[in-house]
C-alpha cells in the first residue's frame, strides 16, 4: 500500500518549489541583464514580478503547514517538507536581492557607464551558476554536489573584495562617479549575499539527503 | 545509560509456530521504550515475555535469555509472582476489580504484605493514586465503585494498581488505544512522568504516541526486530528501509 495522498502532496510541494527556484533564477538573470545592457524597462519588470514570487512563497508555506498538520510526515518525507519550508524563504530573499539589483540598475543606468562594471558580471555568473546547481542538487538530492557548491561561495567573496577595492579607488580618483560607484557597491553586496544564501540552500540539501545539520559546523 | 532488561537471542513459539526470532535488545533503566509494528508482528508477544505472562498459555515456549538486573527470569526456580511484582503490566482494556477505588489499589499491597498498618495502607494507596495522576479526581470517593470512573480514569486506576506494589518496570500494552484524545494525553503525560522512577515499555499502534513519549523505539515485523534506535532517529532518519516504509505509511 502506498501512501498516495501524502505522495501527491509532496509531489505538488516539489513542483511548487522548483517553480519558485526557476522564477528566482530568472529574476536574478534579468536583473543583471538590466544592469549590463542598461535596460531600465527590464529592471522595472523584475521589480514588479517580485510580487509573484512573494505569492509563491505564501502558497508553499501554506502547503507545508498543511502537510505537517494533516499528514504527519516522518523520516525522509519529514526532512523533505522541512527542507522545502526552509529553502522557500531563502529563495524569496534571493529574489528580493534580484529586485534590489534591478532597482539599483535603474539608478545606475541614468549615470555614465563605468568600465564594464569590473568583476560584477563574473560575480553574477558564479552566483547564478551556484543557484542553478544548488536547485539541481535539491532535485536529485545530491549531497556531494551541494558540498562542492558551498565551496564555490569563496570565489564570490574574492570577487566581492576585488570589486569593493576597485570601486573605492574609483570613488577616490573620480568623485563625479561616486554615486554610480556607490550603487554598484550595493549591487556587489547583493550578489555576495546571494552566494551566502545559495550556501544555505546547499546545507539544507545535505540535511535532506543525510539528516545531518552541517550549518555552523566547522567541518562541513 | 544502564541496562535494566537484557534480552539475548530470544525465540518464542506457540506450539510449532515460531512467533519471535532471535531477538536481542537492551532496555535501558528509567527510560521509555516503545514497540511498534504491524498487527501480528510479535510486539505484544515480546512484551509478555518480559514478565513471563505467556506462561499462562500452555503451548507457549520461550528459548533464549531475558535478564532483569542481571538475573535470568527464565532460569529454573524463578519466583514468577515476585517477577510480576517487579515487572508490572497495564493492558489495552482497563480491567478494574468489581470493588471500590480504594480496594482496587489496596489489593496488591495487602496480598504482598507491603503495609505495616492501616494508616500505612491508606498512605500507600494514596501515593499510588497520586503517582498515577488520579488522586485529585477521586479523593472524595475512594470508597465508590471503580466502575463509576471514566475509561481514562479506569486506565489510570490500573496504573495506580500496578504502581502500588512498587514495581521497577512497567509494561504497557496499548494502554491508550481505547481512550479519547484528552484521556490519551493524560496517559502520555503520566508515562513521561513515571519514567523518572520506572523503566517503561509500551506497545502502541499509534506512531505519534511512540514518537511523543518514548526515548527509544523498536520496530518489529514478522516476529523479527528490524530496528531499535533512539526515537528521534527512528522518526527522522531510520537506518532500515523497512522502518522508513512503515512509519511513512508506504508499508505493503
Amino acid at each position: 500500500m502506498e501512501n498516495r495522498l501524502l505522495d501527491q502532496q509532496l509531489d505538488l510541494l516539489r513542483d511548487k518549489i522548483l517553480l519558485l527556484g526557476g522564477t528566482t533564477e530568472a529574476a536574478l538573470h534579468r536583473a543583471m541583464q538590466s544592469l549590463t545592457e542598461r535596460d531600465s524597462e527590464l529592471a522595472k519588470k523584475v521589480m514588479d514580478e517580485d510580487r509573484i514570487i512573494d505569492q509563491m512563497e505564501l502558497e508553499i508555506d501554506r502547503l507545508s503547514v498543511e502537510i505537517l498538520a494533516l499528514q504527519k510526515p516522518a523520516a525522509h518525507d519529514l526532512r523533505f517538507v522541512i527542507s522545502v519550508a526552509k529553502i522557500t524563504p531563502i529563495l524569496e530573499r534571493i529574489a528580493d536581492h534580484a529586485g534590489s539589483i534591478a532597482e539599483a540598475a535603474i539608478k545606475i543606468n541614468q549615470e555614465p557607464q563605468l568600465k564594464n562594471y569590473i568583476d560584477m558580471p563574473l560575480m553574477a555568473e558564479i552566483a547564478a551558476e551556484m543557484l542553478r546547481t544548488a536547485l539541481d542538487a535539491f532535485t536529485s538530492e545530491d549531497a556531494a554536489v551541494s558540498r562542492e557548491v558551498i565551496l564555490r561561495d569563496q570565489k564570490i567573496d574574492e570577487c566581492y573584495h576585488r570589486v569593493f577595492d576597485e570601486l573605492i579607488r574609483i570613488m577616490i580618483n573620480n568623485p563625479q562617479a561616486a554615486t554610480c560607484a556607490a550603487h554598484l557597491m550595493f549591487v556587489a553586496k547583493h550578489l555576495e549575499r546571494i552566494g551566502d544564501y545559495v550556501k544555505d540552500i546547499c546545507e539544507l540539501n545535505v540535511y535532506l539527503r543525510e539528516a545531518a545539520f552541517i550549518k555552523h559546523s566547522p567541518n562541513q | 545509560m544502564q541496562s535494566k532488561i537484557s534480552i539475548s537471542n530470544l525465540d518464542f513459539y506457540y506450539g510449532k509456530t515460531q512467533a519471535l526470532f532471535d531477538i536481542s535488545m537492551e532496555i535501558p533503566e528509567r527510560q521509555v521504550v516503545a514497540f511498534i509494528g504491524p498487527s501480528g508482528c510479535g510486539k505484544s508477544t515480546f512484551l509478555r515475555t518480559l514478565n513471563r505472562m505467556n506462561d499462562t498459555i500452555p503451548i507457549a515456549r520461550a528459548e533464549g535469555v531475558v535478564k532483569i538486573d542481571g538475573e535470568n527470569i527464565y532460569a529454573p526456580g524463578t519466583d514468577v509472582v515476585a517477577l510480576r511484582r517487579k515487572v508490572g503490566m497495564v493492558f489495552q482494556k482497563s480491567n478494574p476489580f468489581p470493588k471500590s477505588i480504594f480496594e482496587n489499589v489496596a489489593y496488591g499491597i495487602r496480598i504482598n504484605g507491603l503495609h505495616k498498618n492501616k494508616a500505612d495502607l491508606q498512605e500507600r494507596v494514596e501515593k499510588a493514586l497520586r503517582d498515577a495522576a488520579l488522586l485529585n479526581e477521586v479523593k472524595d470517593r475512594l470508597n465508590s465503585s471503580a466502575f463509576g470512573l471514566s475509561g481514562g480514569q479506569q486506565q489510570r486506576l490500573c496504573i495506580a494498581r500496578a504502581l502500588a506494589v512498587q514495581p521497577e518496570v512497567i509494561l504497557m500494552d496499548e494502554p491508550a488505544s481505547a481512550l479519547d484524545p484528552i484521556a490519551t494525553q493524560k496517559i502520555e503525560e503520566l508515562v513521561v512522568e513515571l519514567k523518572k522512577q520506572y523503566s517503561i515499555v509500551i506497545v502502541t499502534h499509534n506512531m505519534q504516541q511512540a514518537s511523543r513519549v518514548s526515548d527509544k523505539t523498536a520496530f518489529f515485523m514478522l516476529g523479527k526486530l528490524i530496528e531499535f534506535n533512539p526515537t528521534q532517529k527512528m522518526f527522522t532518519n531510520p537506518d532500515e528501509r523497512l522502518t522508513e516504509d512503515y512509519i511513512t505509511g508506504r508499508f505493503g
